[in-house]
């Protein structure tokens, strides 16, 4: 392959030429290309992250659940499920997938700044995969997605899986951070002529945020997981208390990393749902500026609140004080956010296309999460409701209904841009009902399990926790239906013989990607646009 | 990134109507992700069963893959028209972000090192009087060759800026002068902080969080130098074969770049670890 690099640069480039099939899809150096493959690597994440989730809801269907009863095979089930959740599903579709193919388009590049850095970035998640099922199968991950210490060192997860789990990690943050410096640098370098940052599309913005988050986050986590490897492995004593080590200090760590991941993975729908907002309500997004340094204020402001999840970790009151005040801080740029989104809404001529109809589901349940954490941010108010199931329930309004809903937002926006043909409207609409009414049945509940005092990570509880529970797990059974509907959605947009024009969404929708063609051609932008 | 410089006309030779570098299919993404896979579980069974032909064989994959994807890189860079001004300011974002990320990764262990010798309380068992470092340990006089690895690598601070000085000016002796004398004191750095390592006060297996924290960090650091030294030693060669010009040589420039960071990491730890963090000084 090395013998085909000494012609580039003048031939092939201007035609719309795709590579034979294990050329394209495996040594691919084409945004588009590598976008698709982050997309359905992320599907397939999200379908193995979602059967632990049922299987976890069926065993807490009612109490003394037979299904999964040994305590380790149980956390071992919540932690993949997290992971998963996270590295293998959200933070693919929404920064590989969706980031790879509408950066680029959005900005009026060719491509991005690294291609084949692009592509190891891909390449590296599905080896990370398996470490994570092989920590799965062996059921050697018993420590929760935060890999606290002393739950996860050698005494208490002694076998290989559980090196094989951090592994994983240390890969997915490799490629993470290389597609970090990728998009950093493409929007940098490769806005067309005429696009200054502040004529940026808000989902660059938001892209080039998270991508300064992970830049400067995954590296912590990587030097936490590299102690953790060597106390487990190597003889070393970080964490180790014999050897005069200090857990606690892995918590920090891990926060460091873990607290602006949360935006990692929410920044980029931000950017979705902006777009999605401002196309059917046909009016420019309210607040541009105020939109994009919101983000940015997020941004910064996330690395400085890490500390609030170790309310419970023995911190003095001066410190604790320090967190909440900080962490209250971040609904001010929030609330910027979510009251832009209306105002852009406000006296717009609005439609309610599937995407629209999931943008607002997502402000909904991103601001209900929202407000519950303005509630988990008091750290006397945490002392009570820590490691209950009412954490559970607002971060899963952030992440699993909020990101997750901007994912299928952007996935109905975009779909027909992206493939050329548009999904099939009913199954579409059904999907998202079916998903809003299933999420918030399973996780409303766990409300108020979770103020009536039930703790996460067991896999039984006692009877009067049992009607709320039945609840949660009839819920994730409609939320299990809704993800068929969404596979059946996919099977009729490749089947469907509808074609599209280059913007089917009309006057709404401004960015550069509505200039090219449905599908675009393997290469767009060969001549720049110009923006003014 | 003035909006001007992407409209402007750029370099001839290219045959496309923008100034961007679309790169050819690659194999080496792919190869290096496997490799990368080999020996990450290679580390794995190395550790738990003695077992190490997958880490020899991920070893030797990543490394080859890094031979002949840099060396597309390079031949790329020598086609005309492909790294055009302004994907070679594309390489410099790319490489001040991975030198940014590369700091967060040493923050993670002057982390740890702070939470331990500013907050003694910290160290597990430490007794009614905890101290850094913790009571029995001694360690390294840092003015001995601690003190000699500083200068030495301020030295050679000099004498890469001595290099680029002469490729600036078109001076291809002081060029690889420059040149050869910062890798001879990057080894000369490599060799005494083996020596040094040889004659640690303090084990690295079971030696507790001292040693702990003191041989991650300037164990990370060392790597760095090493992986620093190859990659002047590479401009060094390229030197040689006359690759650079006043006006391109962006590898050297990464080089120096990466050789500074590395440096300046060595300060930190000198004057924080060893220096700062001194206690009771072990016999020579």
């Amino acid at each position: 392959m090395a013998s085909t690099t000494h012609d580039h640069g003048h031939d092939d480039h201007h035609h719309d030429h795709k590579p034979a099939f294990f050329t394209r899809w495996f040594c691919s150096t084409n945004h588009k290309d590598i976008g698709t493959l982050y997309l359905i690597f992320g599907i397939i994440g999200g379908l193995i992250g979602g059967v632990l989730s049922l299987i976890m809801r069926t065993q807490l269907a009612h109490p003394g659940g037979s299904l999964v009863t040994d305590g380790q095979t149980w956390n071992t089930i919540i932690t993949i499920h997290g992971l998963l959740m996270i590295f293998f599903s959200v933070m693919p579709a929404l920064i590989g997938g969706f980031g790879n193919w509408f950066v680029p388009l959005m900005i009026g590049a060719p491509d991005m700044a690294f291609p084949r850095l692009n592509n190891i970035s891909f390449w590296l998640l599905p080896p990370a995969l398996v470490l994570v099922m092989i920590a799965l199968f062996r059921g050697e991950a018993g420590g929760g997605w935060t890999l606290y210490v002393p739950l996860t060192n050698a005494t208490y997860q002694p076998g290989w899986g559980g090196d094989a789990l951090l592994f994983s990690l240390h890969l997915a943050g490799i490629s993470s951070l290389l597609g970090a410096i990728n998009f950093i640098t493409t929007i940098f370098n490769m806005r067309a002529p005429g696009m200054t940052l502040h004529k940026m599309p808000l989902f660059v913005w938001g892209i080039l945020v998270t991508a300064f988050l992970l830049l400067l986050a995954v590296p912590v986590l990587a030097a936490a997981i590299t102690m953790l490897i060597t106390d487990r492995n190597f003889g070393t004593a970080f964490f180790e208390v014999a050897g005069g080590g200090d857990p606690v200090l892995f918590q920090h760590l891990f926060w460091f990393f873990g607290h602006p991941e949360v935006y990692i993975m929410v920044l980029p729908g931000f950017g979705i749902i902006s777009h999605i907002i401002s196309t059917f309500s046909r009016k420019p997004v309210f607040g541009y500026l105020g939109m994009a340094y919101a983000m940015v204020a997020i941004g910064v402001v996330g690395f400085v609140v890490w500390a609030h999840h170790m309310y419970v970790s023995g911190m003095e009151v001066d410190t604790r004080a320090y967190f909440m005040a900080a962490t209250l801080v971040i609904a001010v740029p929030t609330g910027v956010k979510v009251f832009s989104w209306i105002a852009t809404m406000w006296g717009g001529s609005i439609r309610l296309e599937l995407p629209m109809v999931w943008a607002i589901g997502f402000i909904f349940v991103f601001t209900l999460g929202g407000v519950t954490g303005v509630v988990l941010a008091n750290a006397g108010l945490d002392q009570a409701l820590h490691n209950t199931y009412y954490v559970v329930a607002h971060f899963h309004y952030v992440l699993s209904l909020g990101a997750v809903f901007s994912m299928f937002a952007g996935f109905y926006y975009w779909i027909g841009k992206m493939s050329g043909r548009q999904y099939p409207k009913f199954l579409g609409h059904l999907q998202f009902w079916l998903l809003f009414i299933g999420v918030n049945l399973t996780f409303f509940p766990m409300h108020f399990s979770g103020l009536a005092g039930m703790p996460r990570r067991y896999p039984d509880y006692p009877d009067a926790f049992a009607g709320w529970n039945m609840i949660s797990s009839l819920g994730s059974y409609i939320s299990g239906l809704s993800v068929l509907v969404f596979l059946m959605v996919i099977v009729r947009v490749f089947t469907s013989r509808e074609p599209l024009a280059n913007n089917y969404w009309g006057d709404g929708a401004t960015t550069l990607e509505w200039t090219v063609a449905s599908p675009p051609p393997f290469h767009t932008f060969e001549e720049l646009p110009r923006v003014t | 990134m003035s909006s001007d410089a992407h409209g402007a006309p750029h370099e001839p030779g290219h045959g496309l109507k923008h100034p961007y570098h679309l790169v050819d299919p690659s194999p080496w993404p792919f190869v290096g992700s496997i490799a990368a896979f080999a020996t990450v579980l290679g580390i794995v069974f190395a550790a738990h069963f003695h077992n190490y032909i997958l880490l020899v064989i991920g070893l030797l994959g990543v490394l080859g893959v890094m031979y002949f994807w840099w060396q597309d890189v390079l031949k790329e860079s020598r086609a005309p028209g492909v790294h055009t001004t302004i994907v070679r300011i594309g390489l410099r974002y790319g490489m001040m972000m991975f030198i940014a990320s590369e700091v967060m990764f040493f923050v993670g262990f002057f982390w740890s090192y702070f939470n331990f010798a500013l907050f003694p309380e910290n160290v597990a068992n430490a007794g009614p009087h905890p101290t850094w470092p913790p009571a029995g340990v001694q360690t390294f006089d840092p003015f001995h060759l601690p003190f000699l690895n500083t200068m030495i690598l301020l030295l050679s601070g000099t004498t890469v800026t001595w290099a680029h000085h002469g490729l600036l000016e078109g001076n291809r002796k002081a060029l690889i002068n420059g040149l050869a004398l910062t890798v001879l004191l990057g080894l000369a750095f490599t060799s005494l902080q083996a020596i040094e390592y040889s004659d640690a006060p303090f084990k690295f297996w079971g030696g507790g969080v001292y040693s702990s924290v003191f041989f991650l960090a300037t164990g990370f650091h060392g790597f760095h130098v090493i992986v620093g030294t190859i990659f002047l030693l590479v401009c060094l060669i390229r030197a040689s074969k006359d690759e650079f010009t006043p006006d391109r040589h962006f590898g050297f420039e990464a080089a120096a770049w990466y050789w500074h960071f590395v440096d300046v990491v060595w300060l930190f730890l000198f004057v924080c670890i060893y220096w700062v963090g001194a206690g009771e000084i072990a016999a020579h």
